[in-house]
């Protein structure tokens, strides 16, 4: 805002929901309501942090892939988890945050991720159905987020449709071959998905009506859908796949409803929901702890790349 | 226990995108700068016969490490053929709130279009 700029703020709220409602893109130097700066930092924020801890579970088996072509791929796959968060970053920076301040209320715990990340990936089939189940989901919510009424977000996440895209179907391509496999494989897959199913239905948050801030964020056109409108389409989705691997999805109401032209399905743990994201889950503290660690261990390489870049500059202008 | 265990997170929604996160009693920073590396626009050319388009930012102690990390983070798929990397703190802009007199001077130039001259139908290659 400039000094010759003089209309009422009352006109800089309707100009914003204006270019909202007309289905326009607010830019990170527009005028917006410091709750929408808010929110949007929040969700940015955790989403980047989501990507980055979202390494750890899949990681650990990089150095056990069962043969190099699977070890090439999760490698591929778990840098552009890397790169995931660097977008979000760069996009939650044009909201006037510090990227380093964000690590900081990562490492503190006091910003978290997505609770999915707090369960631990035990065998190399975790593998397969954290790429279908867990970047399934992830799918289902980041579509919309495509067309999300913040500019930087929206075209951050256009990328990572893309790449997610290869992960959902390597996971998939990997669980078709563990299927087609021994009886031990295909034990291992069933297991697996066993563990995994409830946790990803948890990932669209609470049901609606347990979930007050959606009606906000639908009015400024950050989300599109539900938390169960997206939950639903999921497990539309998943059931023919899952037929097609020959494995069960471990819940015994889940069933064709004819009327509804959709699958009825049982009620994820919410109490387990609510444990995990607060901190109580299998995994958190190892988690936040390998990320604080590799940040300290980080210290020094950033330090040195700053001073020598510093003296550099110093030798340029002597 | 790690820190910010216990805390009342409040309601979660299906906020987050990777998967639900809480909504409240979560901050959201001072922004205030941290003295840490500066932060670099970065524009990719696609492919030949193409501008550099801006595509995000990335961190990097200096100009060189800015190219390198912007080719790891936005050109692991041959998404480009050539890369730029500008200073954010150089980058002189407009200002969106001053859009309207700022942009006005071609507002009233409909002539500069070509769909502002009428010919007739018969007339070829017009």
């Amino acid at each position: 805002m400039t000094a010759t700029d003089a209309r009422s703020p009352e006109a800089y709220a309707r100009e914003f929901q204006a270019t909202i409602d007309a289905d326009q893109r607010i830019e990170p130097r527009d005028w917006m309501p410091e709750a929408y700066r808010k929110t949007l930092i929040r969700q940015i924020a955790q989403h980047a942090h989501s990507e980055i801890i979202g390494m750890q579970p899949e990681g650990t088996w990089i150095t056990r892939a069962p043969s190099l072509r699977r070890k090439a791929i999760l490698l591929a796959k778990v840098q552009d988890e890397a790169g995931h968060g660097m977008y979000l970053y760069a996009a939650a920076e044009t909201l006037g945050v510090d990227r380093e301040e964000l690590t900081e209320l990562l490492v503190s715990a006091r910003q978290k991720y997505s609770s999915i990340f707090n369960y631990p990936a035990l065998s190399y089939a975790d593998v397969g159905v954290i790429g279908w189940l867990v970047d399934g989901a992830a799918i289902c919510n980041q579509v919309p987020l495509c067309r999300c009424s913040y500019g930087p977000y929206a075209r951050a996440m256009v990328r990572i449709c893309k790449e997610e895209s290869f992960h959902q179907r390597q996971g998939f391509e990997l669980l078709l071959a563990m299927c087609h496999g021994t009886a031990a494989q295909r034990e291992m897959v069933q297991e697996s998905v066993n563990r995994w199913w409830w946790p990803s239905l948890m990932m669209f948050g609470p049901a609606d009506g347990d979930s007050p801030n959606t009606q906000q964020s639908m009015e400024w056109g950050i989300k599109r859908h539900t938390n169960d409108e997206l939950r639903q389409r999921f497990v539309d989705m998943s059931v023919p796949q899952a037929e097609a691997l020959g494995i069960t999805l471990p819940d015994p109401d889940l069933r064709w409803n004819a009327e509804r032209g959709a699958h009825d399905f049982g009620e994820p743990d919410w109490s387990e929901f609510q444990a995990v994201i607060t901190g109580a889950g299998p995994a958190n503290a190892q988690r936040l702890a390998h990320r604080r660690r590799a940040h300290e261990n980080g210290a020094w390489v950033r330090e040195a790349a700053r001073a020598y870049a510093d003296k550099r500059a110093k030798a340029v202008s002597a | 226990m790690i820190p910010g265990d216990g805390e009342q997170t409040g309601e979660v929604t299906a906020e987050g995108g990777h998967g639900a996160v809480p909504t409240t009693g979560v901050p959201t920073g001072q922004g205030v700068r941290r003295r840490d590396w500066p932060l670099y626009e970065v524009f990719v050319r696609g492919k030949r016969g193409l501008n550099h388009v801006h595509v995000g930012s990335v961190h990097a102690a200096d100009a060189e490490m800015a190219l390198h990390n912007a080719r790891d983070v936005y050109t692991r798929r041959n998404e480009g053929v050539s890369i730029w990397v500008v200073k954010a703190e150089d980058v002189t802009a407009s200002s969106p709130t001053e859009k309207d007199p700022f942009f006005a001077p071609a507002g009233d130039k409909v002539y500069r279009h070509p769909t502002f001259y009428v010919i007739p139908e018969e007339v070829p290659h017009l």
